[in-house]
């Protein structure tokens, strides 16, 4: 029994922490959110990480979603045409990227590309004792520097997601009309009379935003807590993007039950 | 002494856990006008004393009232409103790296007050020509060097014409010219704005000639105060060792630990 108690102490004693830290996360998001007045009433500090989070990730963004809607294309076209229906390639391209890839694509690339960046960027300031520097002036550094850094994730993620979604349509297009040669007509009318606006491209949007609140939350978070050494601000970054990836498909799948499933099943 | 005490810590003690006390049972007056240094061997607890005086952290036990304030019992936004008060030099300057010099010396103007930009333009160049820098506004920090980062900090710190300004390793590896520049700074500021200046550091060479009164700290206790030069005389073998630099003294060179011998086994032998 001695044997089994120091594993068992030790799991429990992890459970404990991870629990704590949880709930100071969960407390660290409620104060950003009361604190964010600056943020809002500032507008322009958030509008500066507007560029830094989501116009500076516009390439990545732009280019993987045009190569993701080229792939569908390829990948859609080979199966449709065994069952004859080459000209329903718009709606599967389509409703793929915006219901599913458009979101969860692009939420992973900005949790690696911008969420990363704002851990490192907020953990160095800790270690360089610019956030103490900032306390030590009274300036709340949760609202100077944090809350314009959540508010500008918070609507980059969409608008990145809108625009992956914009890209890989018209990637498809290329492969699929323009290169494999389905009709052009089929595939924009096809696509026009089955993606709506309210079910599809909505829903995709509302699922962005959360994925937006879940990694940036997470980024900042990270960044704040970091230990200030080069090795804390570096396993915060990693941890970013792990816990980042994990909770944008987790997250997916609960909006997928919750928004997809009662309607096939009406 | 007469004037009224900017900082009085009564009987402060500090632990980070139960186990842990860094600060025991210290008590310090330090009336306004003056430039104090508090002096130790690292790990002594003067930047934590540094950090209780700032509000950065609570005591444990004691009382420390600073301009007035116990600083124990302010809510957050009190505890602002009092840093107002205050300017705090880092040890390596703690610029803001994606801000200009101008706008590093702009930072606590813009946010604490509402003058046009013309009236915060005078007030970052009067503040950059005080510390020789009004030709480094446009630079970055990164193409700074270390002691022009620290004058830098120090226009950023006088930005609101503080009562209490505070200073945590101000000399650490600079070369002894801005060394130099750097301690004439803080004697000349601190008279020019009528200031309190409290220096911690363990600079001893450099940071005794220009202070007025001088706080030696050894294992988180007040061992000798007083001016400068009549401390260092008192026969206190702390301060001795401390201001000789000697090897072994009040604090021994060796790391306490069994007898020699028996370590090497020869006490059984015998």
């Amino acid at each position: 029994m001695s044997g089994l108690r120091q594993p068992v102490q030790r799991l429990g004693h992890s459970v404990i922490e991870r629990i704590v830290r949880l709930g100071f996360a969960a407390r660290f998001f409620a104060y950003m959110i009361l604190h964010s007045g600056t943020a809002l009433r500032r507008f322009h500090l958030t509008i500066r990480e507007i560029y830094f989070a989501g116009v500076l990730s516009l390439i990545i963004i732009l280019v993987s979603g045009m190569f993701v809607g080229m792939v569908l294309a390829l990948q859609g076209y080979e199966t449709l045409q065994r069952y004859g229906s080459s000209e329903a390639l718009g709606i599967l391209v389509a409703l793929s990227l915006v219901r599913e890839l458009g979101p969860v694509v692009a939420g992973l690339l900005f949790a690696s590309r911008a969420g990363s960046a704002i851990t490192a960027e907020i953990g160095l300031m800790k270690a360089t004792e610019q956030i103490a520097a900032m306390e030590m002036m009274a300036v709340d550094p949760i609202a100077r520097v944090v809350a314009p850094r959540f508010w500008a994730g918070v609507i980059s993620m969409p608008l990145l997601a809108v625009l992956f979604s914009a890209m890989g349509i018209f990637g498809g297009y290329l492969v699929g009309v323009q290169l494999i040669g389905v009709d052009e007509g089929a595939f924009w009318s096809q696509m026009q009379a089955s993606v709506d606006v309210r079910n599809d491209i909505l829903n995709g949007v509302i699922k962005s935003v959360v994925f937006g609140i879940a990694v940036t939350w997470i980024a900042v978070f990270e960044g704040y807590d970091a230990q200030p050494t080069a090795e804390g601000v570096s396993s915060a970054t990693t941890r970013t993007v792990v816990t980042s990836s994990l909770a944008i498909l987790a997250l997916d799948f609960v909006l997928t039950a919750l928004m997809f499933t009662g309607g096939n099943a009406g | 002494m007469s004037q009224p005490p900017i900082v009085e810590i009564d009987r402060v003690s500090f632990g980070y856990d139960a186990t842990r006390r860094v600060l025991h049972d210290v008590t310090l007056r330090m009336p306004q006008g003056n430039v104090y240094a508090i002096m130790g061997q690292s790990g002594c607890g003067k930047t934590t004393l540094l950090r209780i005086i700032g509000g950065a952290l609570r005591p444990t036990a004691g009382s420390a009232r600073v301009l007035g304030a116990e600083i124990a019992a302010l809510e957050t936004h009190e505890l602002y409103a009092l840093r107002r008060k205050m300017g705090m030099l880092f040890q390596f300057g703690a610029l803001f790296t994606d801000l200009s010099v101008y706008d590093n010396v702009a930072f606590p103007l813009r946010e604490h007050t509402d003058l046009p930009a013309p009236v915060i333009r005078d007030l970052v160049l009067l503040k950059l020509e005080a510390v020789g820098l009004r030709g480094a506004a446009n630079l970055r920090p990164s193409e700074l060097s270390g002691g022009m980062a620290r004058r830098v900090a120090l226009a950023r710190a006088i930005a609101l014409d503080p009562k209490l300004i505070m200073y945590d390793e101000p000399f650490t590896a600079l070369d002894p010219i801005s060394l130099g520049v750097v301690a004439r700074l803080i004697r000349r500021l601190n008279d020019s704005l009528g200031a309190t200046s409290i220096v911690v550091t363990h600079d001893v060479a450099e940071t005794l000639p220009f202070v007025d009164h001088v706080f030696f700290m050894a294992d988180g206790r007040i061992v000798a105060e007083g001016p400068p030069g009549e401390v260092v005389r008192a026969d206190v073998p702390f301060v001795t060792q401390f201001v000789q630099g000697n090897v072994d003294g009040a604090v021994p060179f060796h790391f306490p630990a069994p007898g020699y011998a028996s370590d090497l086994g020869l006490g059984a032998k015998a």
